[in-house]
């Protein structure tokens, strides 16, 4: 049983037996940095920096953005060179992934891929948490019947199998038979990530609010008089921000697998739009005499997947002052 | 001390070694945590004793290093960030620091046994409380399953659970607070330790049951003839039950004495700044004394005397030189240069008359 | 004597407990708060002093307005301030302020001091006009005793008694008349809380402030408050003036409450009355009947479960909720003797 009357009526709140000591002690390591005030973020960002996993998931990730900004930087071919001549062939020095059973040159391809499978996983990330994060906010902050009626809600959705789920809706869109455009199709795949993975943004967000909701500095600006919107704002957001952060950067990772995952299937970006999850699927009928043709775009999805992971891991530890 | 007699040289001689090694002896524990923001001093030369039956406040504010000292003689500080830079933790003159981990693990719990402030978070929540203290027994004492449970049940008796019988198989979250500091007292008392170390055992709880616990702790050592270290920040808590106190700053001893002379007269200025900067129940006044500043960063210590940015007698000396913590008369120590003085001149210390608090009020 | 500035009567707050998943049902109450009377008068500290779960939090957040009353009045300044909305409610605002009892989490960590002090103008900008509001937070940063050249530094670059220094500052900055303080001093340390209640006394002085002081150690309360009210699960079961309250207790939970303090005085071991009560406070959702007090009571007699005693002066000269009021010394007697 809970007693809201003994909220913060009881004991003296010191800290327990350890952490009294480890608080003051943080208190004296900020006492020294007295000197050179730092925000809570300027304090994770000098953490992030000294990362090594942060250095090179950055790197990472910031060849696979410039690859999806300016693929000309990285190759003088389009995306749908081809010469029949070359294909199948193993890696070269003219094409450094080799050739495709249908002569593309995959190195080309690549890097012109990683425009759309970049913007798949970017903006179905944004989405996802944007939706998320309201519903999240709303189901948290009103409580109550507009909690249960959102976390009800968002259980059907979370209930769903993802790929199934995928499977259902990109079909019921594009029937077999049926030649959706390319951007059509990307946006499709974009809603239905969204669509099915803003519950878990949702419940990160809400529990984050109920804590938040409790806290004392937002019972002293309700206190104050402070409106909905400020309170929520000002200072519920900035606090719940991060956990949703970290989330959304190991999300990102993951809708970049997805994304591979239902072109592979089929049914997500097909041709003429070139993603790495085309490529796979391309190379799928050929493992056993061209394998290169495979592995290099799946060793891509891996590489950003495992970067992107690791970009969470390295933002988690440094927005956890606990980590310190 | 007692004194035997002495044939050979025909008088009474205090009575030699056996009896005169301590229970629990620290010497000049020195600790360090290294985090990456430096390193922060934590223990500098902290050294005290308790003997059996006796109860040894270690008074301090957070940081002071007391919890530190405790966690160091258990053997369960965090390595790293700490670092046991040097000192000895003689148990019946033994050096625990030095002993291999087997040994150490037998002394925890048969011969030294703690109690935390927070006794849900070291409790564990998806056993029942019998259960866990039953368990000991069981591992370490190698009774059976039933005499395991009638020693919990025993237990749970002695630290004044009502119904024990019942009681033994409640969970942690179930036990009100006040229980569930019985509770870790009994788990604490299952070995038969020669030393109990209590860390802000009362600190969490209600004034009325904190006064049920201090009873009940005091009423175990007496039948137990146990040591006590009670660690603790509460002046109150101290005056009502400790022999000896050593009060701690900055991760040193900065005074020890008999409970009774300290209170009258403290010899270091800490101790009476605490002392004159405390409401009391039976006193009424308008403005407190007191102390000026923050207690020290422990990764920037002040040279000189720690305290002497906040002390009101601070001269040159105390800027440059560390004081030595030197015996004074009525075997009582201070690490103060002026402790000889303060004692003199008979400060009024817990007794601040009233006068002097009625001035105060006039004069803000 | 001053005038009333705030009357509470019967105030009554009990929280629902429910359970299930999507629909509640309501199994019963915690009746936090259940039936609490008294005036706060201008420019007096009230203390308020009570066990964990005896409510005396929950009437705070009550009387600031953070959750709704299920029964009774306030009435500030003569209004009654449940009623008032809007605009009405923006000033009860501005003249009633709490000081939380957590230095750790009642300031915003991204907010800069300057930003966490200005933020009631921001709200309430017919306080200050935006120039002069840097001015305001640097003169309050002073008042309180801190640096008004830290405005832009963070929480977390200050100590405990600083940051409660920061929340006194906020809570002061719109001029109020109240300030409400729930356990302003316990999470400070033994060196810093004398500080903190110094500050507290100064500015009242200086300002004029009515303190209603909550606080679970009586030695805090004693030495701020003029008069004190003793609560028990949700009921107040005495109240008078300090000197009263302290030096003769009639209710048995006051005398039981005074008796377990622990004095700072080894010399006063063994010649202390010892009132020792057993077992743990009751639930306050299924309260016993009649005296709420009458389960752990020694003085306990069948009308105490039959007949709940009201809160009326029987001995002592002030208000005791108990049949068998009788005053007692239980602190201070041989002090004031010697």
């Amino acid at each position: 049983m809970t007693d809201p009357g003994s909220v913060g009526g009881g004991g003296p709140a010191l800290e327990s037996f350890a952490s009294a000591e480890v608080a003051d002690l943080a208190t004296t390591q900020s006492d020294e940095r007295q000197r050179k005030p730092r925000s809570l973020w300027g304090d994770a960002w000098h953490q992030l920096r000294r990362k090594p996993m942060f250095a090179i998931s950055a790197v990472i990730i910031l060849v696979v953005v410039l690859m999806a900004a300016f693929p000309s930087l990285f190759t003088a071919r389009p995306a749908d060179y081809n010469n029949l001549d070359f294909a199948s062939q193993p890696p070269s020095a003219s094409a450094w992934f080799g050739y495709s059973f249908q002569g593309y040159d995959i190195w080309a391809r690549a890097v012109h891929g990683a425009r759309a499978t970049l913007l798949v996983g970017f903006f179905a990330t944004l989405l996802t948490v944007l939706i998320g994060s309201v519903m999240g906010i709303i189901a948290g902050f009103y409580g109550r019947l507009t909690d249960a009626f959102i976390s009800r809600f968002g259980d059907v959705f979370a209930g769903l199998p993802f790929v199934l789920g995928a499977i259902v809706i990109l079909t019921t869109f594009n029937p077999p038979g049926s030649e959706p455009s390319g951007t059509a199709v990307l946006i499709q795949v974009i809603l239905s990530i969204s669509v099915l993975s803003w519950p878990v943004s949702m419940r990160i967000m809400r529990s984050a609010t109920i804590v938040a909701k409790q806290l004392d500095y937002v019972k002293a600006a309700r206190a104050l008089g402070a409106s909905t919107r400020r309170i929520i704002f000002r200072h519920m957001l900035p606090n719940t921000v991060a956990p949703v952060l970290v989330y959304a950067t190991i999300a990102l990772g993951a809708f970049i697998a997805v994304e591979a995952t239902l072109a592979y299937l089929g049914i997500g970006v097909r041709p003429p739009v070139v993603s790495w999850g085309v490529m796979i699927n391309d190379g799928k009928d050929y493992v056993q005499t061209s394998p290169h043709e495979l592995l290099f775009p799946a060793g891509l999805v891996t590489i950003t997947v495992l970067a992107f992971v690791m970009l969470g891991d390295a933002v988690r530890d440094a927005l956890d002052p606990k980590s310190r | 001390m007692s004194t035997v007699y002495d044939g050979e040289r025909g008088e009474f001689v205090a009575e030699p070694a056996a009896d005169t090694v301590p229970l629990l002896a620290v010497k000049d524990l020195r600790v360090e945590f290294r985090t990456n923001d430096g390193v922060a001093k934590v223990l500098n030369g902290v050294s005290y004793h308790v003997d059996a039956g006796e109860t040894l406040a270690v008074l301090g504010e957070s940081g002071s290093g007391k919890s530190v000292t405790a966690q160091t003689i258990m053997g369960i500080l965090d390595m790293p960030p700490a670092v046991v830079l040097g000192g000895e933790v003689l148990f019946h003159g033994e050096d625990l620091l030095s002993a291999k981990p087997a040994r150490r693990m037998q002394v925890r719990g048969e011969g030294i046994a703690m109690i935390f402030q927070d006794a849900l978070s070291a409790l564990n929540p998806v056993f029942t409380v019998g259960f866990q203290i039953a368990e000991q027994l069981r591992v370490r004492r190698g009774l059976s399953r039933a005499e395991a449970r009638k020693g919990a049940i025993d237990l749970l008796d002695l630290v004044r659970i009502p119904h024990a019988k019942q009681r033994v198989r409640s969970y942690p979250h179930e036990f009100s607070g006040g229980m569930r500091q019985r509770a870790m007292i009994a788990m604490s008392l299952a070995l038969d330790p020669e030393l109990l170390i209590a860390d802000e055992p009362t600190t969490a709880l209600d004034v009325t049951v904190q006064a049920q616990i201090m009873d009940l702790l005091r009423d175990i050592q007496r039948e137990r003839d146990m040591g006590l270290i009670l660690i603790t920040h509460d002046l109150g808590v101290v005056a009502e039950v400790a022999d000896r106190i050593a009060v701690m700053y900055a991760g040193r001893i900065v005074e020890q004495a008999d409970v009774y002379a300290l209170f009258r007269g403290p010899a270091h200025p800490y101790t009476e700044a605490l002392l004159q900067s405390l409401p009391r129940l039976d006193l009424k006044g308008q403005d407190l004394k007191a102390i000026k500043g923050l207690p020290p960063s422990l990764t920037r210590i002040p040279p000189g005397c720690p305290f002497h940015p906040r002390c009101p007698r601070a001269v040159d000396r105390c800027h440059q030189e560390v004081p030595d913590f030197h015996p004074l008369p009525g075997d009582r120590h201070s690490a103060c240069h002026f402790a000889h003085e303060m004692l003199v001149s008979g400060y009024p210390g817990s007794n601040p008359d009233k006068h002097s608090r009625g001035l105060s009020r006039g004069d803000a | 004597m001053n005038e009333p500035i705030l009357q509470v009567r019967d105030l009554v707050k009990h929280f629902p407990v429910r359970v299930g998943v999507l629909f509640k049902r309501t199994i019963g109450h915690v009746k936090a708060v259940d039936g609490v009377s008294f005036d706060l008068r201008k420019g007096e500290t009230l203390g308020i002093v009570g066990e964990s779960g005896c409510g005396k939090s929950t009437l705070a957040q009550v009387l600031i307005r953070l959750e709704p009353p299920t029964g009774g009045t306030a009435l500030f300044e003569g209004r009654d301030m449940f009623a008032l909305r809007g605009n009405d409610l923006r000033r009860l605002r501005r003249d009633v302020q709490i000081v939380l009892q957590d230095p750790y989490t009642s300031l915003n960590p991204r907010m800069t001091v300057g930003d966490i002090i200005g933020e009631p103008f921001e709200i309430h900008p017919e306080v200050a006009p935006k120039g002069s509001r840097e001015g305001k937070v640097r003169d309050l940063l002073d008042v309180v005793g801190l640096n008004p050249e830290h405005i832009n530094r963070y929480p977390h670059q200050f100590s405990g008694g600083q940051r409660q220094r920061i929340g006194i500052a906020r809570a002061l900055a719109l001029r109020p008349k109240v300030v409400i303080c729930d356990e302003p001093v316990s999470a400070l340390d033994v060196s810093i809380q004398a500080q903190v209640m110094n500050l507290l006394g100064e500015l009242q002085r200086d300002l004029g402030l009515s303190y209603v002081f909550i606080a679970h150690d009586l030695s805090v309360v004693r030495h701020l408050s003029d008069r004190v009210a003793v609560m028990y699960l949700g009921k107040v079961v005495e109240i008078g003036t300090a000197d009263e309250i302290y030096g003769q207790p009639s209710h048995p939970y006051t005398q039981a409450l005074l008796s377990a303090v622990p004095v700072p005085d080894p010399a006063l071991r063994g010649r202390r009355e010892v009132i020792r009560l057993t077992g743990d406070v009751p639930s306050p959702v299924d309260p016993p009947s009649g005296c709420r007090f009458r389960t752990r009571c020694w003085k306990a007699q069948d009308v105490c479960a039959e007949e709940e005693p009201e809160l009326i002066t029987r001995v002592a000269g002030h208000p005791s909720a108990c049949h068998f009021a009788e005053a007692h010394v239980v602190v201070g007697a041989e002090r004031e003797n010697s």
